[in-house]
């Protein structure tokens, strides 16, 4: 007898369901034992992250002030992972697209009256994340250069040109030498709903729903699917391959540099120190949890900012290292990446040698 | 001719722990397997190496554990490609993210309780340059003998790796399974098991390029103290198409860059530091695209062809 997997003729559910909630019970055992070897108390520290994260509306607004970019971005890099396009960029096309939403709201005020203001920043970061990522786009269709590498490099470039800016020709000549800005003025701000939590919240889920009725509801989403699928086949079918991921992309990046926008306007009110924070990289696990449905897409954003804000609460009342957060989403997806194999195929028992098969036969 | 030979000397030490985790990386992937790890495991190796030398006081047993547990986190990505058949490039990125991710919270608990269990700013015994003294005198030559052990290991290591995958049996068995694992199977190599030894060597050698970070080129542990290298001997793989024997011009470009920003900086330039330190990022776009470019216009492909896919042996 071995086993061996064989696989399945549709996919199953269950998995699909099943396997996130075991990655995530693992990832609490794990966590727990690492704390236990740190000498801190599990239970107590993950009371403590829970009533952090959910326990109060201020802790709920944290909750939704990370789960917010985390969405955004979460869709972006759904959308270029759903075309096999590895954007890892979103890092920096949210940080280009922070910049430039505060290009716009400090420099073009007297241009922009009222809310006009708001809505040029976020235009403009939304712009700017969108032609960050065509780059790539367009060095993988035309070239075949790796996109892995390229957008991984340009968000280096990106966050030292953002550094460089607010450390040096737009530092606030006030601002007793701190790393930022001046403020934007106020009609250049995004409304707030509770805490600091902003509208961006429901322009994330609006974006949601619409990207899920694009990608599974109409003819372009299921061109973009075939190519996923196998680019050969799309050709074959007359689809124009190259265009089409181009596009893709960059809707991708202008998510991304959208989020950056939201950042500035809406938290920070200025370009500071902090807007690049990892949001770029675990907008990956979002999106690979969500098994890149954009309807999945805030849920499995909530539950990673809430360990997120959770991870900063026990910093504060326990003194853990806030990258605790960290450790516990890198130590989800390693289940779920051995679960996701059971989705397509299943375990199976089969006889182990030749000979044993033939007598079977006879 | 000072100038030079410090130059050149900066160049190789930088470009030590490049070198020796871009010949991991091509053990890897010349058996067809894609572990965007290297960030993550180099991390976990700087890490690791310099918290053990902090309470041993032992090099070689810093160095050990630096191996220990890159080939444990390669066994990792090794189990979730190769047995487990998850996607390579997600499995990698997550193992770069929870490096990342634990590094720095070893980092903020393995220290002494006088130092806040921070290992920050803490000092331990490192890897010198051994050359004596009449030999720092030669230029030129200087740059590459006043040099610590490990560079010594990556010159001898160099040409052995070539030596090893263009000469012999197990290299050319190692190769066919990243070429196409279908016939390598069918001539009675085992390809899960060949995937698997060769992840992980390549992780332990990935591991020990972090560990050069921490003991010898910039001593001490610090936050992200690789700094995105991780991510450039990714790059430098391709630079040097996957030939070991090509690996060291790569890292000696990359290590030249990193040596003419230190330099530039110290002389106080006008250019802003940031525009600086953005040169090694632009030249490996930019050196990707040429490489892509020039193996397109001649029409020779470098990558192994089963790169990035897992092996169905059911399905063939």
């Amino acid at each position: 007898m071995r086993l061996v997997f064989e696989k399945r003729k549709t996919t199953s559910i269950s998995a699909l369901i099943l396997v996130p909630m075991v990655s995530f019970a693992v990832s609490l055992f794990l966590t727990a034992l690492l704390l236990m070897i740190f000498e801190a108390d599990p239970l107590k520290t993950y009371t403590a992250m829970a009533i952090g994260a959910f326990g109060s509306l201020y802790g709920f607004a944290e909750t939704l002030v990370k789960a917010i970019p985390l969405m955004m971005t979460g869709l972006g890099v759904a959308i270029a992972f759903r075309l096999k396009f590895w954007n890892i960029g979103a890092e920096g096309q949210l940080a280009l697209g922070g910049v430039a939403a505060a290009g716009v709201a400090l420099f073009m005020e007297q241009f922009l009256p009222g809310p006009l203001l708001l809505v040029g920043a976020l235009l403009g970061g939304l712009l700017a994340g969108a032609l960050w990522a065509g780059i790539p786009a367009l060095l993988k269709t035309s070239l075949n250069v790796d996109e892995t590498l390229v957008t991984l490099m340009m968000n280096y470039i990106a966050i030292l040109f953002s550094e460089y800016l607010y450390y040096g020709p737009w530092r606030d000549p006030k601002g007793y030498g701190f790393p930022g800005s001046r403020m934007f003025a106020s009609n250049a701000w995004l409304p707030r709903i509770v805490g600091r939590a902003h509208i961006g919240v429901l322009i994330a889920l609006f974006l949601a729903l619409v990207l899920w009725f694009i990608l599974k509801r109409t003819r372009w989403g299921f061109e973009l699917q075939i190519i996923g699928a196998s680019q050969q086949a799309a050709r074959y079918q007359g689809i124009a391959v190259e265009r089409n991921i181009v596009l893709a992309i960059t809707i991708s990046g202008a998510l991304c540099g959208l989020t950056g926008a939201f950042e500035v306007t809406g938290i920070s009110h200025r370009l500071q120190q902090g807007l690049s924070i990892g949001y770029g990289y675990t907008a990956i696990i979002v999106a690979w949890m969500s098994q890149l449905n954009p309807l999945a897409v805030p849920f499995v954003a909530v539950a990673l900012a809430a360990l997120s804000v959770g991870g900063d609460q026990v910093q504060m009342t326990m003194g853990l290292p806030a990258a605790m957060g960290t450790v516990m989403q890198g130590l989800i997806l390693f289940p779920m990446l051995a679960g996701s194999l059971f989705t397509e195929y299943r375990l199976m028992a089969v006889k182990d040698n030749i000979n044993s098969a033939c007598r079977d036969a006879t | 001719m000072d100038f030079i030979t410090s130059i050149l000397t900066i160049t190789i030490r930088a470009g030590t722990s490049l070198t020796i985790a871009t010949i991991g990386e091509i053990l890897t992937e010349r058996t067809g397997i894609l572990n965007l790890g290297v960030e993550g495991i180099m991390l976990m190796g700087a890490l690791t190496a310099f918290a053990t030398v902090f309470y041993s006081h032992s090099i070689m047993l810093g160095i050990l554990a630096a191996i220990a547990i890159g080939g444990i986190l390669a066994l990792l990505h090794a189990f979730l490609t190769t047995t487990m058949r998850a996607n390579q490039v997600v499995s990698g990125l997550s193992i770069t993210l929870f490096g990342t991710g634990f590094s720095s919270f070893l980092g903020q608990r393995l220290g002494p309780e006088s130092n806040n269990f921070r290992l920050v700013g803490l000092r331990a015994e490192r890897i010198l340059p051994f050359a004596p003294n009449w030999v720092k005198d030669i230029p030129i030559l200087s740059a590459f003998l006043n040099q610590d052990i490990m560079t010594y290991f990556v010159y001898l290591f160099i040409p052995l790796a070539w030596f090893f995958l263009y000469k012999t049996r197990p290299g050319l068995w190692l190769r066919s399974v990243g070429e196409d694992p279908y016939t390598a199977d069918a001539m009675g190599i085992d390809v899960t098991k060949t995937r698997y030894f060769y992840t992980i060597i390549g992780g332990m050698l990935i591991a020990l390029g972090g560990a050069h970070l921490s003991l010898s080129y910039t001593p001490g542990w610090s936050e992200n103290i690789t700094g995105g290298r991780g991510w450039i001997v990714i790059a430098l793989v391709i630079f040097s198409m996957w030939n070991p024997a090509r690996a060291v011009w790569g890292s000696l470009l990359f290590g030249g860059i990193n040596a003419v920003q230190f330099r530039l900086q110290a002389s106080g330039t006008s250019v802003p530091a940031n525009f600086l330190n953005m040169l090694p990022y632009i030249g490996t776009i930019l050196v990707l695209v040429a490489i892509t470019w020039w193996e397109a216009l001649s029409k020779r492909v470098g990558a192994p062809a089963a790169l990035g896919s897992s092996y169905m042996r059911e399905e063939k």
